[in-house]
């Protein structure tokens, strides 16, 4: 702004209190006890990223490995490991994460509130992330990582087949790391349901806040499938029982039923809120209103609720009856349908506005032509004919990447340069983003698309080598050469945020002249977010809000954390679930050592179960519960 | 894109075991449904491509960007009304396919595979005939392959003749299968089965139904002895050493099972379940250190002297 304002002495007094009221102990001590959504958010990005590059690098010595027939760059037990890890990473230790910091970051801020509903629950799910991604590495130090697939089928992972610890660190870290995505996604449901800025119904919500809700009710009925999938694989493991042992009347293929009960959902899990940053970043860049705003959401919830009907397709090869198999073809080629919905919306928001060619709205585009690709052999294996032959196959690798990686890691980047400037206050370069995406563009294409062709032409998934003369080599080359141009292009991106850290123009409140309620505060946000919650009555407040109406505190308990009174309070306004009319206020609470206090002892937990040592075991628990104790009776801790 | 894959098939398709160069009626009916589905899969591609790319092109101020139909309508033939008119398309052929690729068919052969870690046990029950890694088939009579495994998940796929089934605990997946002309066929373990799933493959033979009956014959005939000599001397080392432990050769004392019957190895094309050439050569590697060829596989390095190494490999090449 162009005007100087001279500040009041109250004004500066009050900036001074709200500093003293909301920032965290400086040094170690802040750092783990914080419950600030914004720092978790970013912690949990920042660490995602760690596990990106690893399962990147992972990636890059498969390629190698395949380049040629018959090489040696790593041997078969190696390999296995590293197809093993490098999907379990990307699944539970980067998708999955990545996602749920941007959503730890946003969401309080697209719903114009202080905090998530439960911020010392929310430092606590990412301790216990970044715990169970430590445990599952910790077996790389001791020489015995997880070999049996990212989604471990017996028995080839019970004790007989698997004798040593690689699977139990499979196993206990896929127990351990869905607390966290849990407890995370109860943290998102409640915050979006009653922490809403007074004015924001619920047929305003930003759109990625539906995506954040529809993923997090996915994961409330998803994921206790697969904890309870490797807790019966681990009790067979450690304590003798036979859920899946079909030799003693369990059966093997339960396990796949429970495992992709949550498999499938799973994917979507990290699909939506993709969906919901792409549907974010579109409208911004076409200078439009999404069109078709209703139509996205209930594409969202629909994809939501079908993606509980498809589990089955991962499983047409096992012998199941074709009646019953048929049903599960047909929900999986029903679900294209909201799919196709959500691409006529986002085409129509173009066709409606003017697009510009941001960096952002570039992996939007890249995803566009991407996830269209994906989609369509989505539809392909889904029948089931087909699907015997590309089952297994590297048609199926070609497949999912094209979603999991197209159409989820393009959007991720993409909204690594939207949104990163509000977290730093840093622009990224935009030289830097196009260079880096083009790169990941062609790279990308050229690494997968002749897959689909490798698998159509017999090559199995899975597979440490393969022979000569069976007409594979030269795709195999072009596959290597593309992964690795898509691996440089990740490394522009590090870059350039390496670069914005320290050259970056600053970022200013809203550098992209976007609508939701995040670009109303200053960039990086400041640690309250809101000094006065904006009063809401618009889907885009910021485009049609000018000047943006805050509220001011009242004397009643519902009205009195609406105003700066409230910041200074360290409380927020509670609405009601619908109409985000104001109801009651919450005190958020301050630093605690106590979630990552709780996290650890779950870690000793689950170390004391890794090495079957009772004492162990027990000292995690009763640490565990002590935190636990602790947190009940002192709501209102002060740093511990 | 569909053109690059036309192109990229055309190139290289030739030696591959490719799904897209069935030589079978149930890998043909799934070439067939495949090549519907790309014809539809690139017509939408094209047809959204093309709307993505003119909804994000350049326009100057004021010129007119309403959208063909209206927004609602746009949106409901889109996304809704025209996939729906695929789907059902596509939902169709799934049935229609599926009931014919599952219909049992008159007077099968009937053939028993059975999973090992990392090669197959293949049993001819009628006959009475116990082989491993090689299935002979007669051109043009339905086979029923039945699949059972004795260890981990496996999955039995020949791309060229037909889609793959899982061989699982506890159960028996039938696969049905019919070469219409005669050649070797490649398949390969599908299901991740541990350290040595990329050497778990196996050929399917398939041969005029004269050339096979005589294959059958042959095998139900009481086994030739071995010519005397170094052959001789070689089944009794291979009797009297730890081959006979996990082995069986049909005629001798050797009954061993967690390996593969060798009864008529000396016809067999490959070693490991087609990891290398079946020749003296690397029988002698193998023999003196399997592991070298195929690391992880059950077979110790077995040592022998030179002579009796030869006399072993002789009496096994004549074992046919």
């Amino acid at each position: 702004m162009a005007i100087v304002e001279e500040r009041p002495v109250e004004e500066e007094e009050v900036e001074h209190e709200l500093h003293e009221v909301w920032e965290d102990a400086p040094g170690i001590p802040g750092f783990f006890a914080t419950v600030d959504h914004k720092r978790i958010g970013m912690r949990y990005i920042y660490t995602a990223f760690i596990f990106f590059f690893i399962a990147g690098l992972q990636a890059l010595f498969i390629r190698a490995q395949l380049t040629v027939p018959d090489a040696e760059v790593v041997g078969p037990e190696a390999y296995n490991q590293l197809f093993t890890m490098h999907g379990t990473t990307m699944i539970f230790l980067f998708n999955t994460p990545v996602l749920a910091g941007f959503g730890n970051y946003l969401l309080p801020l697209q719903l114009g509130t202080r905090d998530m509903a439960f911020p010392r629950l929310n430092a606590f799910s990412y301790w216990v992330f970044v715990l169970a991604g430590i445990f599952m590495y910790t077996s790389y130090l001791v020489g015995a990582p997880p070999d049996g697939g990212w989604f471990a089928y017996l028995p080839l992972t019970d004790k007989v087949n698997s004798p040593g610890l690689n699977l139990d660190f499979w196993g206990l870290g896929v127990i351990f790391v869905g607390i966290s995505t849990t407890v995370g996604a109860i943290n998102f449901i409640v915050t979006t349901f009653k922490l809403r800025a007074p004015g924001m119904s619920i047929n305003r919500l930003p759109i990625f806040v539906w995506s954040i809700l529809a993923m997090a009710f996915m994961v409330i009925f998803a994921v206790p499938a697969v904890t309870l999938a490797a807790a019966l694989l681990e009790s067979d493991r450690l304590f003798g029982t036979a859920f899946f042992d079909t030799a003693r009347g369990g059966s093997s293929l339960l396990y796949q039923h429970l495992f992709w009960f949550w498999g499938h959902p799973e994917v979507y899990i990290l699909f939506v809120p993709a969906v919901g940053m792409i549907s974010m970043m579109i409208p911004v860049f076409s200078r439009r209103a999404l069109s078709g705003y209703v139509w996205a959401a209930g594409s969202l919830v629909a994809i939501a609720f079908i993606s509980f009907g498809v589990w089955v397709h991962h499983m047409f090869a096992t012998g199941l009856p074709a009646l019953a198999m048929s049903f599960f073809s047909a929900a999986s080629l029903v679900i294209a349908i909201p799919s196709g919905v959500l691409f006529f919306v986002w085409i129509a928001t173009m066709w409606q506005g003017r697009v510009r060619w941001t960096t952002p709205m570039l992996f939007s585009f890249g995803f566009l032509l991407i996830f269209l690709l994906g989609g369509l052999t989505g539809v392909m294996v889904s029948i089931m004919p087909f699907d015997w032959q590309a089952h297994d196959s590297y048609f199926v690798v070609a497949h999912f990447h094209y979603v999991l990686n197209g159409a989820v890691v393009f959007p991720i980047f993409g909204a690594l340069y939207f949104w990163l400037p509000k977290m730093t206050g840093r622009m990224l370069s935009e030289r830097m983003g196009k260079l880096s995406f083009w790169m990941m563009f062609v790279g990308f294409n050229l690494a997968f698309f002749p897959m689909h062709v490798l698998g159509l032409f017999g090559m199995p998934r899975r597979v440490y080598t393969y022979a000569r003369g069976l007409g594979w080599e030269t795709l195999n080359v072009v596959v290597t050469v593309g992964s690795f141009l898509f691996a440089l292009g990740t490394l522009l991106t590090l870059v350039a945020w390496v670069q914005s850290r320290t050259r970056g123009a600053p970022a200013g409140d809203n550098p992209w002249d976007a609508d939701s309620l995040e670009w109303a505060v200053a960039s990086p946000t400041p640690h309250y977010n809101f000094r006065a919650i904006p009063v809401v009555n618009s889907r885009h407040p910021l485009w049609d809000q000018e000047p943006l109406p805050e509220a001011s505190s009242g004397d009643e308990e519902a009205t009195r954390s609406l105003g700066t009174p409230g910041a200074l309070d360290r409380a927020t306004p509670i609405t009601t679930g619908l109409d985000a009319a104001a109801e009651e206020t919450m005190a958020i609470p301050r630093e605690t050592y106590l979630p990552f206090l709780l996290a650890l002892g779950l870690a000793v937990f689950f170390t004391g179960l890794l090495v079957e040592a009772l004492v162990v075991g027990v000292a995690g628990v009763a640490v565990a519960t002590l935190g636990l104790l602790w947190w009940a009776w002192r709501t209102e801790a002060d740093l511990v | 894109m569909a053109v690059v894959a036309a192109v990229v098939l055309a190139a290289c398709g030739g030696s591959s075991p490719s799904a897209l160069d069935p030589k079978g009626p149930a890998a043909a009916r799934i070439a067939d449904v495949w090549w519907l589905m790309l014809a539809l899969a690139a017509a939408v591609y094209v047809a959204v491509a093309v709307l993505i790319l003119m909804a994000s092109r350049r326009r100057a101020e004021g010129q007119d960007r309403r959208l063909p139909l209206g927004e609602h309508t746009f949106i409901w033939v889109g996304g809704i009304a025209v996939p729906t008119i695929i789907l059902v398309v596509l939902a169709v052929v799934t049935v229609s396919s599926t009931a014919e690729l599952t219909r049992a068919e008159d007077n099968p052969l009937r053939i028993e595979v059975e999973g090992f870690k990392w090669w197959w046990e293949v049993r001819y029950p009628e006959a009475d005939i116990v082989t491993a890694n090689e299935v002979h088939v007669p051109v043009g009579r339905p086979v029923e392959v039945e699949l059972t495994t004795a260890d981990v998940i496996h999955s039995f796929w020949v791309p060229e003749l037909a889609g793959k089934a899982d061989m699982v605990p506890g159960q028996r997946n039938v696969l049905r299968v019919t070469a219409n002309e005669p050649g070797e066929y490649r398949g390969q373990c599908a299901e991740y089965c541990g350290l040595q799933h990329a050497r778990m493959a196996f050929l399917i033979i398939a041969d005029p139904p004269q050339v096979f009956d005589d294959w059958v014959e042959r095998h139900q005939a009481p086994p030739p002895e071995p010519p005397p000599g170094p052959a001789a001397d070689g089944e009794r080392i291979f009797e009297s050493s730890s081959c006979a432990g996990c082995h069986a050769v049909r005629g001798t004392s050797a009954v061993g099972e967690s390996g593969p019957d060798l009864s008529d190895f000396g016809s067999r094309r490959t070693l490991g379940a087609v990891t290398v050439e079946n020749n003296r050569d690397n029988l002698g590697v193998w023999i003196a250190d399997a592991q070298a060829f195929k690391p992880g596989n059950l077979m110790p390095p077995i040592s022998l002297e030179p002579d009796e190494l030869e006399a072993l490999i002789d009496y096994l090449e004549s074992r046919r």
